[in-house]
């Protein structure tokens, strides 16, 4: 089988999609000659021309705005935020807008919308180029969040969403963008969308995670191994809707779990997976359910030193496995 | 280009022409149908306010003052072909947009079958799928960028249609205006943006949102026409606005109207504008109504004469009755059904 860097499989994700469904367009900041700032959509402007690979002006609220109008309109666009950290001066259009329009107009209209955007730190990207935004996002019914962790994910999810009827988040970690090679086979396949995956199986511990904290809680699984701890994780894959059940067979055997995310830790994604194992998974439980997650300051901050005392790491997560099985 | 013309576009008859249609393009008959329209949305207007006084329905948000220049704008689109993103005074565009006195009534009682949101919305939030009629939210100005969204989808799939979107000037300060022209401006798209000015946003006068008396002076900025019309003046409206259209669908780009007009009522049903507009303002203001502008004129003209105007008074209350009698009957949604239409699928969490 092919491998593909992560961005690769997203590149072709789009191009795949663009080919099959000339409703597809793309939009957003430097998307158009340059290929965008990270390359996820270089070749797109050459192959399918500037009607449909479109340059916007530096307008974040149009371009998420307009992208519901066009989809409206029978278009299915591709909106690029630059960086997720950018995204807030569309957060009226994304909340009040796109997450509403079906259910305020009672199914007449929907918005078949996907917002790709690149987040996450550890990439020397300081406050405003590191933040993970997702926690603002699945909050709000009406809006659907994606965050993949594999190259075959990365593609068939993009698939799946670009496909989908309803407003679509699609969450890309840029320090995977090239560090993370994996298998995709050529060909039509899609991964659907509100499917959770356990990546290892385990009987002591179970971590949950997404994205580059997926890896990293593979990582640091392997060497709980090592130390006799057997751990399984779960790769939650599409925020929202959650797949549930997956999350709480997986804990209902173990009996433990960790919560891992990289967002800053009050509020932010992984409370609510905790307060869900607390309400359905109480009698099974040996265990407090705990998280690692980022320290809540306002941002990553830039220095090397400080940047990694920040970030979550597979050391930092293997503590927390090591605690949680002495329980 | 990008000039501001005040009052070029207002529509006054060439001399020696019989009909005051004429030099727009009307019949008679069109005329007589755009007064009935004006007339319509008027009357089911003040039975909204007879009905919130009358403790049947909690909300009530007008267009009372608007409905000149929203019918003569709207009535340049092609109904069921172009799109309309409205704002919340937009009674008389949704009807002239193809919206009944029954669809109308039902937004007002929040019944099941209401056609713009099943009851999920305030009243004032019109759309309708059928007639490409876009729902609308609450936050002011956003659908401008859907206005322009749609136009973008418009020319890249070249369906010819045109996409109109309608605010008051007290919004066209939010920042998704300033992008949503630049865009459509870029990309010369089939849009047009409609302010209608009536002077104030809430209680704020306009001298205190706009440094400067007309929107549409703006519209130099994007390198767009900016006209101003009289609002009160039905057959000015449509003239510019049949320009506007025609320009966006030759492919020329969008364009900005400005219709003056006056808010006759208080903002809502919640408001009191007395205590913060002079009396001799509002008495003032009587003058500006386009109702009986609109009426006399095409009475000079010879359209329309005692018996006509009192037969449609009398028809457009028969309308306004039944769509009462039948919003009144409808039933109201049921929370069993609340949870449906947060994603195509149905219910999140069954799939
Ligand atoms: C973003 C936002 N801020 C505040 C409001 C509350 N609000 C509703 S209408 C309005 C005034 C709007 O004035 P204008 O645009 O001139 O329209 P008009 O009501 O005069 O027709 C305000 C402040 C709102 N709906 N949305
Ligand atoms: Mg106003």
């Amino acid at each position: 089988m092919p491998t593909r860097t992560f961005i690769e499989a997203v590149r072709e994700g789009l191009r795949d999609e663009m080919q099959r469904d000339e409703a597809v367009i793309v939009l957003g900041e430097d998307v158009g000659k340059k290929g965008g700032v990270f390359l996820a959509t270089d070749g797109l402007y050459e192959e399918f021309g500037e009607d449909r690979v479109i340059d916007t002006p530096l307008t974040e609220s149009q371009i998420i705005g307009t992208s519901i109008g066009a989809a409206v309109n029978g278009l299915r666009p591709v909106a690029e935020i630059q960086f997720a950290d950018f995204i807030f001066p569309a957060f009226n259009q994304l909340l009040s807008e796109a997450a509403r329009m079906r259910y305020r107009s009672n199914n007449t209209f929907g918005v078949p919308m996907t917002v790709r955007a690149p987040y996450g730190g550890g990439v020397h990207g300081a406050l405003y180029h590191s933040q993970s935004v997702e926690a603002f996002f699945t909050h709000i019914p009406g809006l659907k969040v994606v965050i993949p962790s594999t190259p075959y994910d990365a593609k068939g999810l993009l698939r799946s969403s670009i496909r989908n009827d309803d407003p679509v988040l699609f969450f890309e970690h840029k320090k995977m963008y090239r560090s993370v090679r994996g298998d995709v086979p050529d060909g039509e396949f899609t991964v659907p969308i509100g499917r959770a995956q356990v990546t290892r199986q385990g009987t002591q511990v179970t971590v949950v995670a997404y994205g580059l904290m997926a890896h990293y809680a593979l990582e640091a699984a392997d060497r709980a191994a090592d130390e006799d701890i057997s751990v399984e994780v779960v790769d939650v894959r599409t925020l929202r809707p959650l797949d549930k059940e997956t999350v709480l067979d997986s804990v209902r055997k173990t009996g433990k779990c960790l919560i891992v995310y990289e967002d800053n830790r009050f509020g932010g994604y992984g409370a609510e997976i905790a307060a869900i194992i607390a309400e359905e998974a109480f009698d099974y439980l040996d265990g407090p359910v705990t998280r690692i997650a980022g320290p809540d300051v306002p941002g990553v901050p830039y220095n090397h030193v400080l940047e990694d005392w920040f970030m979550v790491s597979p050391e930092k997560i293997l503590d927390g496995i090591r605690t949680l099985a002495a329980y | 280009m990008a000039v501001t013309q005040r009052g070029e576009a207002a529509g006054r008859p060439a001399k020696g022409v019989r009909r005051v249609g004429a030099s727009v393009g009307l019949s008679d008959e069109q005329l007589i149908e755009m007064y009935r329209m004006v007339a319509l949305a008027r009357a089911i207007d003040e039975r909204m306010w007879v009905l919130n006084r009358a403790g049947r329905i909690p909300f009530v948000i007008s267009g009372q003052g608007h409905e000149g220049a929203q019918v003569g704008i709207t009535w340049a689109l092609k109904k069921g072909h172009d799109w309309v993103a409205p704002f919340y005074r937009s009674i008389a565009t949704a009807m002239t947009f193809g919206m009944t006195a029954r669809d109308m009534m039902t937004a007002q009682y929040a019944t099941a079958n209401d056609p713009s949101s099943g009851g999920r919305q305030m009243p004032g939030h019109y759309g309708h799928a059928a007639h490409n009629l876009l729902s609308v939210s609450s936050p002011v100005a956003t659908q401008i960028l859907h206005a322009v969204g749609i136009a973008l989808a418009a020319k890249i799939r070249k369906t010819g249609q045109v996409a109109m979107t309608f605010m008051g000037e007290g919004s066209s300060n939010q920042g998704d205006v300033h992008e949503g022209l630049n865009f459509a401006a870029i990309h010369k798209l089939p849009f047009v943006l409609v302010i209608e000015n009536n002077g104030y946003a809430i209680s704020v006068p306009s001298s205190k949102e706009l440094a400067l008396p007309d929107v549409a002076a703006r519209a130099s900025g994007y390198g767009i026409p900016g006209v101003v019309v009289d609002g009160a003046d039905v057959l000015a409206c449509y003239r510019a606005s049949k320009e506007a259209v025609e320009r966006a669908r030759r492919g020329d780009g969008p364009s900005l109207i400005e219709a003056k007009v006056t808010r006759l009522t208080g903002h809502s049903s919640d408001d009191q504008q007395t205590k913060y507009r002079p009396a001799e303002e509002l008495e003032a203001e009587r003058s500006l109504d386009p109702l009986p502008k609109f009426r006399e004129q095409l009475t000079a003209a010879g359209v329309l004469d005692e018996e006509l105007i009192a037969r449609i008074d009398a028809e457009n209350k028969a309308v306004v009755d039944d769509a009462t009698n039948f919003a009144e009957s409808e039933p109201d949604p049921s929370p069993d059904n609340a949870l449906e239409h947060v994603f195509a699928e149905g219910v999140e969490g069954t799939f």
